[in-house]
Formats: C-alpha cells, sequence, structure tokens
C-alpha cells in the first residue's frame, strides 16, 4: 500500500534533483564564462545564485517537517538525514561556481596569461562528478557512488599540476604575473572543492543505501 | 471558518473543564487536538454537536458557530445539528443489524430517501470508506462480524449516509492495529476533500502525521493553536513543547 508519506518523499526526491540541476548548470555556466571572458555570463550565475539558496531553504524545511511529523525510520530516515546533506553539499558547489565568476570578473579586463588547458578538463570532472553523484542519488547506485569517491585524485592531480605551473613557470619567474595568476589558481582550487563535495555526495548515497559509513574509512569501500 | 468558538466556557457542576476557548476550524481540513488525559479535549469535541447535554449538571456560556450560526442557542434543532456534524467513537459501535441496514439506517430516520435511493446510498457510503469491494457480498450479513478496523469504517458511511459534513472523530484508532491506524488515516485524508474533520487524539504521532492544524489544550485551556508543521516544530508556548517532547509532567 502506498503511503501517504511515499508521496511526501517524492517531492523532496524532486526538489534534490532540481537543486542539483541548478548547481551543475552553475558551473557549467562560470566555465564558459571564463572561456569565452564572459562578463554577462560571469554576473548572471552570481546574481540567481539566489534561487539556489532559497531553494536550499525550501529543502531543509521540507526535511524538518517530514522528521517531526512522519518519525522515519530506517531506509526512509536515512534517505531524509542524506538528503539535508546532500542539500548543504549542492548549496556549497553552487557557492564556489560563485566563487569562480568573482575571479571570471577579475580576468576579463586583462589579456589571458595563458591558454586554457587544463582548467576545462578539471571543470569538465567536476561536472561529471556532480552529475554523477546525483545520479547515484537517484538510481541509488552504489557502484556508482563507489567509482565517484575513488576518482578524486584525478581532480587533486590536476589542480596541483595547474598550481604548480602558474606558480613555477609565472608567478617565480615575473611578479607582474601574479593578477593574471592567482584568479586561475583560486579557480582551480574552487574546482577542485566542488570535486570534493560531489565526492561527500556519493558517501552520503552509500550510506543511504547500504547503512554503511566510508566517510573518513575508504578502507569500507570494498 | 466552519467551527468558530467565542469565549467558550464548561462547567460539569463545579469543575471548570474548558475555559474561555476561542479557536477557528476551517473546512476540508483534519484538525488535531491534543492533550494529556482530562484537558478538555473530548469535551471540547462533544461541544461541537451537543453531546455534552446529555450531562447531567453541564453548563456552557459562549458562542460556538457553525456556518455563522450559534449551536449553543436554545433553539437549535440537536437532531439536524447531529446529522450534520457526526461522530466517531473510540471503540466502532455497529448496530446489531446488517451492514446494510447500518448505513440505511439514518436516511431511514431522517425520511432522506426512498427505498430505491437506499441501495445508492449504500454503495456510496461504503465506496467513500473502501469497504464496497470487500462487503458488496456480505450486505446481509451481520456488522457486529465484522474487523474491528471494518466496523470503524462502516461507522465512518453511517455519517456519509446522512450527508454529515463535518466528522468529529474520538481517538479513532485506539482500537486499531498499526496497520490499519494506516489505512485509517489514508482515508482521512481522502475524506477531508469533502468534509471537515475534528479528530481528538492521545497519538502525538497521529495527530502529526494526519493533521493540518493542531491545538494543544492543558487542563481546559487552549494554549496553542496553529499549522501543525509549526506546532510540531516550532511550538510558540513552552507547555506546548514540553509535551510534545514528552518532558510534560
Amino acid at each position: 500500500m502506498e503511503r501517504h508519506f511515499d508521496a511526501e518523499l517524492k517531492e523532496l526526491h524532486k526538489e534534490i534533483l532540481k537543486m542539483g540541476a541548478l548547481a551543475e548548470e552553475a558551473i557549467f555556466k562560470s566555465i564558459e564564462a571564463l572561456k569565452n571572458r564572459d562578463k554577462n555570463g560571469a554576473q548572471e550565475v552570481i546574481d540567481t545564485d539566489n534561487r539556489i539558496d532559497e531553494l536550499e531553504l525550501a529543502i531543509d524545511e521540507r526535511c524538518i517537517d517530514l522528521i517531526a511529523r512522519y518519525q522515519p525510520m530506517a531506509g526512509d530516515l536515512r534517505f531524509i538525514t542524506t538528503g539535508m546533506k546532500i542539500n548543504a553539499e549542492l548549496e556549497r558547489i553552487a557557492d564556489l561556481a560563485v566563487d569562480m565568476c568573482q575571479r571570471v570578473l577579475e580576468l576579463t579586463d586583462k589579456p589571458l596569461l595563458k591558454p586554457l588547458i587544463d582548467i576545462p578538463k578539471l571543470s569538465n570532472i567536476a561536472q561529471k562528478m556532480v552529475r554523477d553523484s546525483i545520479d547515484s542519488f537517484i538510481k541509488k547506485d552504489v557502484d556508482l557512488a563507489k567509482t565517484i569517491v575513488l576518482s578524486d585524485s584525478q581532480a587533486d592531480e590536476l589542480r596541483n599540476r595547474v598550481q604548480e605551473e602558474l606558480v613555477n613557470d609565472y608567478m617565480a619567474r615575473d611578479s607582474s604575473t601574479a593578477s593574471r595568476a592567482v584568479p586561475l589558481l583560486l579557480i582551480s582550487r574552487h574546482l577542485e572543492r566542488i570535486c570534493d563535495h560531489a565526492t561527500n555526495i556519493a558517501e552520503d548515497v552509500i550510506y543511504m543505501v547500504e547503512a554503511k559509513v566510508v566517510r573518513h574509512h575508504l578502507e569500507e569501500l570494498g | 471558518m466552519v467551527i468558530t468558538t467565542k469565549n467558550l466556557n464548561l462547567w460539569y457542576g463545579a469543575f471548570h473543564a474548558l475555559k474561555n476557548i476561542n479557536s477557528g476550524i476551517e473546512a476540508n481540513r483534519i484538525t488535531a487536538i491534543i492533550g494529556p488525559s482530562g484537558c478538555g479535549k473530548s469535551t471540547l469535541l462533544r461541544v461541537f454537536n451537543r453531546m455534552n447535554d446529555l450531562i447531567e449538571g453541564v453548563r456552557i456560556d459562549g458562542e460556538v458557530l457553525i456556518n455563522d450560526i450559534n449551536i449553543l442557542d436554545s433553539r437549535t434543532d440537536l437532531v439536524g445539528l447531529r446529522k450534520k456534524v457526526g461522530m466517531v467513537f473510540q471503540r466502532p459501535n455497529p448496530f446489531p443489524l446488517s451492514v446494510y441496514e447500518n448505513i440505511v439506517f439514518g436516511p431511514k430516520v431522517h425520511n432522506l430517501a426512498n427505498k430505491y435511493e437506499l441501495d445508492e446510498i449504500v454503495e456510496h457510503g461504503l465506496r467513500s470508506v473502501l469497504l464496497w469491494d470487500e462487503l458488496k457480498d456480505k450486505l446481509k450479513k451481520p456488522a457486529l462480524g465484522l474487523s474491528l478496523e471494518q466496523k470503524q469504517r462502516l461507522c465512518i458511511a453511517r455519517l456519509i449516509a446522512v450527508k454529515s459534513d463535518i466528522l468529529l472523530m474520538d481517538e479513532p484508532c485506539s482500537t486499531l492495529d498499526p496497520q490499519a491506524t494506516q489505512r485509517i488515516e489514508e482515508l482521512m485524508r481522502e475524506l477531508k476533500n469533502n468534509y471537515t474533520i475534528i479528530i481528538v487524539t492521545h497519538n502525538m504521532q497521529q495527530a502529526a502525521r494526519v493533521s493540518d492544524e493542531a491545538g494543544f489544550m492543558l487542563l481546559g485551556e487552549l494554549i496553542e493553536f496553529g499549522q501543525t508543521q509549526q506546532i510540531f516544530t516550532t511550538p510558540k508556548d513552552k507547555r506546548t513543547e514540553d509535551y510534545i517532547t514528552g518532558r510534560y509532567g
């Protein structure tokens, strides 16, 4: 028998998916703005972040309401508490997209320091990890979630490469490049943080489906 | 508002059971009244169809407006009132008659239908409480042979048969197991599209799950009344918080 509660859970599910789509779109648009040196595009991401903030608050309120009114147990309880955590991760991802756009605004009036090669690669990884983490949540796909957790090191390596290049090849040789190199360095850092948040979502999904805590215990991944 | 109470006070002899109750109950909503034993919640419920009149030594003042008519007025047609405002009790109380006769009893007494229409009333009543498929071939069977849950549904179907608008439910699930309770709660959600439901319950979890608005009563006072979500997540009065978090007493 379908419970009234199930209809409420479906609504929560829908809202989290919407939050995921908005966060993913924010990353995509911020990298497009960087690649195209598009001030308006960057400003748009900054200006529309309040939609994501409002949705975050609405999802939190819905989760608290569901816990208070239905006293969920077992899988239902894990779904709602995981939903709350994923909600916070997605909001942070969207904030990082805003941070990237602020860096883009600092760069658009200056000549490009160097062609963008590794940052778009890192961005592709970040977008894929976010998309896959949301997919793993939708499909309750633990295997996909595990792949995400294990792929985070790729993002770390790429960020290190970008940083080394910017520091050693540019800033150390010519300190006047710093005003153009630092924003790129920060963007690589923001993208890597986005990957960390996607990893957190994947770890939450594993907990939701299997009730297994892999956060801080990678050996549990099996 | 379908039901509004204004400065409602009720005494059983010298005992002041309801103290200055002011509330507004909206149509097509489920309103829950919660509170510890003896707080006056059942008394308040029984005011809405003047069931307390049957108790000796009862004195009431204030106003209870149902669709803007003060039902405490001495000229109130009590039979008409109780037809419009029906009650479901803690223990299901079908008549010792057949399923069919239980449902047509009210319409016959109130002359609501001719005998051809009675069949339709029975089908509509049983369909409304999701009993038709189970009982359509057992209409002549004695109602006392039904399960507790079926009996409770039948009692709700009896109210539907006399076209009640407001359903008062006094602990309607307290004799039922958790599965039957869940099914009655789902039924309540269906019924609220066409009826206004007021439920009194000891079961706070049930009130939280099923109601749209909730009121907390203590020692005859309505301490707090508001949206269920607000009452159970951010109650305004400390006494409400103490009760719903189990710290009361």
